[in-house]
């Protein structure tokens, strides 16, 4: 078995694992990593929350075509991080590298969009920044994968999100500042968003290590992992072949199967909120600030949860999460109507993000070796997108033959299944609580 | 490279990279400052009373684009001499429109943290009636011929982190109870002679008939089609097919809207065309270029609309029966309403 790699991993620290002894502090590269998306997301979503008024104000487009755009740059982003995954583990290592070109190219559609003034452009730019998203994310999590002891995974991917999630919420704030300076600035709002997107490629580059070896060489838990027998770790190239036959684990099989299945049952956001509007009879222009609770309650609860994964059991806190979105659906299905029921299903939203996102990730990590970290985290998040795709699809043509809200009754239902299902495919091959 | 290396290359970073952010923010705010000071060639803006009450001569209102302290105020000319000396009003406006002594204003509200935005319903001395929090930024705004309603649609963005996923809102307002309707997708949809629903229906531009009946843009399943609307009955009903933006003629037997014509570029689908509710015919007007507004029946045979100018936009005019040729109304200007 290979060794914690000293070189270059000063960020790694070795983990405490006495008995009685707090779980050791969160490691350098997973809070560099954590820096790198805050900025990153800061960026983005600058020029998210002030591209609608751009487009409608200063260029008089219209913007409603964009949406249907929205659906190909998904599909396409989610095939691009599957590559991205893949290409992060080739030559032992290269997640940094491929990360790095992922966060680069979306910094350099920052500037672009201060040339683009048409609505095919715009989008040619967006799909762009998408796809710089797509390889990105893969790579990222596998390093933060491998720079974590298995034993706090859950925090650490708890601590990432709630980063990432402080950038989005920031994002805005400084792009309505920047307009209030400017009276209408949109090209400084796009110049001071490519500023803080080269930032965040520039801490990726000075702070995270350029190899990041496992945090800890002891064998993968679980029945079937007599990983011992691998080659020694970075040495040998793993084929595409190699990454395609991850599915053949047994552990991550399920794992990539549940998320899939639970992702077909999960309403997208805009839905949510569109259902959460018209059954909760809330006035239209409190409905900019429903996605703000969610990611409010997210970035709250992120970092418990993740530490309660990691006591518990990352899967179960993962089927935990799906139960507590079905409470929410119910919530909104219910009589109970008004600004507290609408807060309440927030809360529960926000909280199944908390449960599932980063911890899926952590759950990953513990089901694929760490040559094949990238692959995994690609293979199991590709499957949950394009679900979630399918379902948004479904759930569109469900609405029109139906409505929204049996819609919804039908989603709930078959949520509720899955929900069965999966905690009955994942039964067997439950972590050893650490 | 040691920690203080790659902490120095840093701190260099973040000068050279927060020197060009604040320089890019510097120009931009020298821009605006130069958008307060009167262009010498531009028209001549007077500071003045702005009524909407019936008074001698046809006045063409809109919101004034001209650079200098009154940019974005509603301002008036007589219509007969539309380049000449522009009296403003003090009230700003994104939009605008007036009928029979109301207005409809929808303004930026300019918070700590994040712009609002507001629909305000103005008397005939454009005096504040009512404030209604809108949910978006505002594209579309209408009174009917009696003043009593009032109609506005804005365009909101959900779903912050996908980013590009758009959708209107359309509400109308009874100035006389102020009872209001925020959301026109909950009306009762009648598509093709059939009850119809989806979740990605969106509904835009409104123009009255009457106190009663309205006519709107539906989109859903990617197309657009002209419905007639009935307040009191909350329904709507399809009509014809590839209309955006109608607007209704003063004598109510014509639509001016924009048509999405094939072969033209997807940056510039729309052209001006005049549908007559009776026939269901077609008219392309003589205007060529790609439009986005909703345009203005200043009297039974003439249409005004906006297009973009070298101050954001003019106001242009055109025969609604295709006959003739476009010509240019007034510079710097936008949303336009006509009192006789």
């Amino acid at each position: 078995m290979y060794l914690a790699d000293s070189r270059g991993t000063k960020a790694a620290v070795v983990p405490d694992s006495r008995p009685g002894r707090r779980p050791a502090a969160v490691p350098g590269t997973v809070l560099a990593l954590g820096a790198v998306s805050l900025i990153t997301d800061i960026s983005s979503e600058m020029v998210t929350a002030v591209l609608p008024l751009y487009v409608v104000t200063v260029l008089g487009l219209s913007p409603l075509g964009f949406g249907l755009l929205d659906g190909i740059n998904n599909g396409v982003g989610a095939l691009v991080r599957l590559a991205g995954g893949h290409l992060a583990d080739l030559g032992g290592q290269r997640h940094k590298v491929v990360a790095g070109f992922g966060y680069g190219l979306s910094a350099v559609c920052k500037p672009l969009l201060l040339l683009a003034h048409s609505l095919p452009v715009i989008s040619a730019v967006l799909a762009a920044d998408r796809t710089g998203k797509g390889l990105r994310t893969a790579p990222r999590d596998a390093m933060i994968s491998l720079a974590t002891e298995p034993a706090t995974r859950g925090r650490a991917f708890g601590v990432h999100r709630a980063m990432d999630t402080t950038g989005a919420l920031l994002g805005p704030l400084v792009a309505f500042a920047v307009l209030r300076a400017t009276v209408d600035g949109y090209d400084a709002v796009f110049a001071v968003s490519g500023c803080v997107a080269a930032l965040g490629v520039l801490v990726l580059v000075l702070f995270v290590p350029r190899r990041v070896a496992p945090a800890v060489a002891v064998p993968l838990p679980g029945p079937e992992a007599p990983y011992g027998q691998e080659a020694p770790y970075g040495q040998d190239r793993p084929a595409l072949r190699d990454a395609l036959g991850l599915l053949r684990r047994p552990e991550l099989r399920r794992l990539t199967v549940c998320a899939t299945l639970l992702g077909l049952t999960t309403v997208s956001d805009s839905f949510l909120y569109l259902l959460l509007q018209r059954e909760g009879a809330l006035p239209a222009h409190l409905f900019p600030l429903l996605p703000l609770g969610t990611a409010a309650v997210f970035l709250l609860l992120a970092v418990p949860l993740g530490a309660l994964a990691d006591r518990i059991s990352r899967r179960r806190l993962f089927l935990a999460g799906h139960g507590v979105l079905l409470l929410g659906y119910g919530l909104v299905l219910s009589p109970w109507h008004g600004v507290p029921a609408v807060v309440a299903v927030l809360v529960l939203h926000g909280t199944f993000y908390a449960a599932t996102d980063g911890v899926l990730a952590a759950a990953t990590a513990g089901a694929v070796p760490a040559r094949h970290q990238g692959a995994g985290q690609a293979l199991v998040g590709t499957g949950q997108a394009l679900a979630r795709f399918v379902c948004s699809l479904a759930f569109g043509a469900a609405w029109s033959l139906w409505g929204g809200r049996t819609a919804l009754a039908v989603t709930a239902t078959a949520l509720a299944v899955s929900a069965v299902v999966a905690s009955f495919v994942l039964r067997t091959t439950d972590e050893v609580p650490a | 490279m040691t920690r203080t290396t790659r902490m120095l290359i840093l701190l260099a970073a973040v000068l050279l990279l927060g020197t060009v952010g604040a320089g890019a923010v510097l120009h931009a705010a020298h821009r605006s400052d130069m958008r307060d000071r009167q262009q010498a060639d531009g028209p001549t803006v007077r500071a003045g009373t702005v009524s909407l009450r019936s008074a001698p001569g046809r006045r063409l209102l809109f919101r004034n684009l001209a650079w200098g302290p009154h940019r974005d105020e509603i301002a008036t000319v007589p219509a007969d001499r539309p380049e000449g000396p522009r009296t403003t009003s003090g009230v700003k406006c994104l939009r605008f429109h007036a009928a029979a002594g109301t207005g409809i204003c929808l303004q930026a509200v300019h918070g700590a943290l994040e712009d609002s935005y507001r629909a305000v319903v103005l008397d005939a001395h454009l005096r504040v009636l009512h404030r209604f929090p809108a949910a978006g930024i505002p594209t579309r705004a209408r009174v009917s011929p009696s003043g009593h309603l009032v109609a506005w649609t804005v365009f909101v963005s959900g779903d912050s982190y996908a980013g590009t996923d758009f959708s209107t809102r359309t509400a109308i307002v009874d100035t006389r109870t102020w009872a209001i309707d925020d959301n026109l997708e909950t009306f009762h949809i009648v598509k093709d002679g059939r009850p119809y629903r989806a979740a990605d229906i969106n509904i835009w531009g409104v123009t009255f008939a009457d106190d009663s009946r309205f006519y709107a843009t539906l989109a859903t399943g990617g197309r657009t089609y002209l419905v007639r609307g009935d307040v009191g009955a909350r329904t709507l009903t399809t009509l014809h097919g590839n209309v955006e933006c109608p607007s209704l003629s003063p004598d109510g037997t014509r639509v001016a809207y924009k048509k999405r014509v094939k072969g033209a570029s997807p940056d510039a689908p729309w052209r001006l065309y005049v549908l007559d509710l009776r026939t269901m015919k077609e008219t392309a007007t003589a205007e060529q270029r790609n439009i986005d507004d909703q345009a203005l029946w200043t009297d039974d045979s003439t249409l005004v609309y906006a297009l973009p100018g070298d101050y954001g936009s003019d106001l242009w005019t055109v025969p609604a029966d295709g006959s003739g040729t476009a010509r240019r109304l007034l510079t710097s200007a936008v949303a336009p309403a006509v009192l006789d």
